[in-house]
């Protein structure tokens, strides 16, 4: 394999925040070279001709599998069950940091 | 040792009375006191009173119209939900989580009557083929310590080796039953997509996961399946098609089968030794009276993209749950290994490269179904390595991010077109160390895949061999 780095820090810093990662030094110092050797690799799909073709995103053949719009009480938690693993809860609510500011 | 026998004899044995229910967990619980530390195949394992007084229980409820798996112990993936029994899926994100339901796979073998003893070691999230990227320190190999037992299912196939349990619940993405069965001396089987619920299974890549039973021969994943398989009204993408009765078809005379062999599969990059004793089995096999034909997948080198591309694609998005609020810990606790996939999965999906590289595999995916059924008319299964070496030192993967992706070049492929593979023993290198090789067939054809494995197996008994860690 090359050295060929095709990620730098800065991207990896940009995926990093899509993906919702916080990476500790250590990682941001090697993930440039790791996933860059990785995505390389992977790069060699590109030279397949795939004109015409159409992409497959299932191999079940089922297609539209609906079911009544009931409620499906056997599958119901309660609210407490619901909140049974949650660290911040405030009167049966899972609690989450604000999204709006002032 | 009781648990050397099928499933089938120890059915017989429970209603003939000669042992009980509650002898056999005590036998579980006697192997895993004596090997568990040395191997580190379990996360959860299941108070042994209370697996105890549940054998108890079965032992009265035991009647003519139980089923076979009543009163059996097994094991399951820590990636499956089970109901006020911590589920981790290997990771420190899940460490302390409770789930308030159970997956359908669990449920149906509770249905059954078989005992829970205990949730399993594997590579966090399915992510590895070695049982080293946990967070709950690496599962060994039992038959050489000092090795890694394969993975992602990598305390399954360890437990079942070292003869803690009867047999196990695995699931497969790119490999993860395949690899360490073969690694571990043991049969396990990738069904096809859609054959068995997914319900309740943790997910790494959605269209790929299958869900498989693992077992020391395929005479008992008969068995299992036959109790997991099937519709399922919480899985949408569970197949309507009818579930045979595979236990019963398993001893069907092999008729007129032809089984092919890509010449790609078996190049430069395979250990000779596994190339030797697959071509040994393939000699064993004539004597079935099956007809061997060289044939060809062009496509072979582009299943380590296709896979590495969907599957990390998938798996992105499926981790984005993971937000440590309505349970588990943050997105910090995810390892490495999982962090790099997630971010090369980030990378495939996202503007300027999707058409490139996501779009691009889905299309290739394409071309692949289309030469798997090529081939496939050509034979009805073809043979091919499952590992391109037999089991490797804990340490030797995980450094390097890149090898540690294409060890999986063999079994990578059948998961995106959806194809059922059964991985069977055939034999041992001059270490000692297990091989396997796999069967693969069309959409649905487990039948004829297990008839395969059983006459393979009822001359051979490489699957009868265990590790002399539990025989000395």
């Amino acid at each position: 394999m090359s050295k060929k780095i095709l990620l730098t820090k800065d991207e990896i810093l940009h995926l990093a925040k899509l993906a919702g990662l916080t990476l500790s030094d250590s990682q941001l110092a090697r993930l440039p070279n790791d996933l860059s050797s990785v995505i390389e690799y992977m790069s060699k799909i590109k030279s397949l001709n795939t004109t015409g073709v159409k992409e497959t995103t299932q191999v079940t053949n089922l297609k539209n599998v609906f079911r009544e719009d009931e409620i499906e009480k056997e599958r119901m938690l309660t609210q407490e069950e619901a909140l049974s693993n949650a660290k911040n809860t405030l009167n049966g609510y899972f609690k989450v940091k604000a999204i709006f500011h002032n | 040792m009781l648990l050397e026998k099928t499933i089938n004899k120890l059915a017989e044995g429970l209603r003939k009375k000669q042992f009980t229910c509650e002898d056999l967990v005590k036998e579980c619980y006697e192997n895993i006191e004596k090997y568990n530390k040395k191997i580190n195949a379990f996360i959860t394992i299941v108070d042994k009173e209370t697996a105890l007084k549940n054998a108890q229980e079965k032992d009265k409820t035991l009647s003519k119209s139980s089923s076979k798996l009543h009163g059996i112990p097994f094991v399951i993936k820590d990636a499956y939900i089970t109901k006020n029994t911590k589920t981790t899926s290997a990771s420190f994100v899940l460490k302390e989580y409770i789930p308030q339901y159970n997956a359908t796979v669990y449920q149906k073998l509770l249905d059954a009557g078989a005992i829970l003893i205990g949730k399993m070691n594997m590579d966090a999230w399915g992510h590895g083929g070695s049982s080293e990227n946990t967070d709950f320190g690496p599962v060994k190999n039992p038959y050489d310590l000092d090795r890694s037992a394969g993975g992602s299912s990598g305390g399954n196939a360890a437990a079942i080796a070292s003869r803690m349990c009867v047999f196990a619940i695995g699931e497969d993405t790119g490999g993860s039953i395949r690899n360490p069965a073969a690694w571990c001396n043991i049969s396990g089987l990738k069904v096809t997509y859609g054959r068995v619920s997914r319900y309740g299974t943790i997910a790494y890549a959605s269209s790929f996961d299958s869900v498989g039973p693992m077992a020391k021969s395929v005479e008992d994943l008969a068995v299992v399946l036959e109790a997991i398989a099937g519709k399922d009204k919480y899985d949408a993408t569970s197949s309507p098609n009818p579930v045979p009765k595979y236990s019963q078809e398993l001893t069907k005379t092999l008729k007129d089968i032809v089984i092919g062999i890509p010449g790609e599969f078996f190049n430069e990059g395979l250990d000779q030794q596994v190339s030797d004793k697959i071509m040994t089995a393939v000699e064993k096999m004539k004597t079935l009276g099956i007809k061997i034909k060289k044939i060809s997948i062009p496509l072979f080198d582009y299943g380590i993209p296709v896979y590495y591309l969907i599957g990390p694609s998938e798996t992105s998005s499926n981790l984005g749950r993971y937000d440590g609020i309505r349970y588990g810990q943050d997105r910090r606790f995810f390892t490495d290994e999982t962090a790099r996939r997630i971010m090369i999965g980030t990378y495939a999906l996202s503007s300027g490269y999707y058409d490139a590289y996501y779009k691009q595999a889905q299309k290739v995916r394409t071309l692949f179904i289309e030469e798997y059924k090529k081939a496939l008319t050509q034979c009805d299964v073809i043979i091919m390595p499952v590992m391109p070496t037999p089991a490797v030192k804990l340490g030797e993967l995980l450094n390097n991010p890149l090898q540690n992706l294409l060890a999986d070049i063999y079994t990578v492929s059948q998961n995106p077109v959806g194809v059922p593979s059964l991985a069977i023993p055939c034999g041992f290198t001059k270490e000692g160390l297990p091989i396997g090789m796999q069967l693969v067939g069309k959409m649905f054809s487990e039948e004829l895949l297990l008839q395969l494995g059983y006459h393979y197996q009822l001359i051979t008994d490489w699957h009868k061999k265990s590790p002399s860690l539990i025989n000395k």
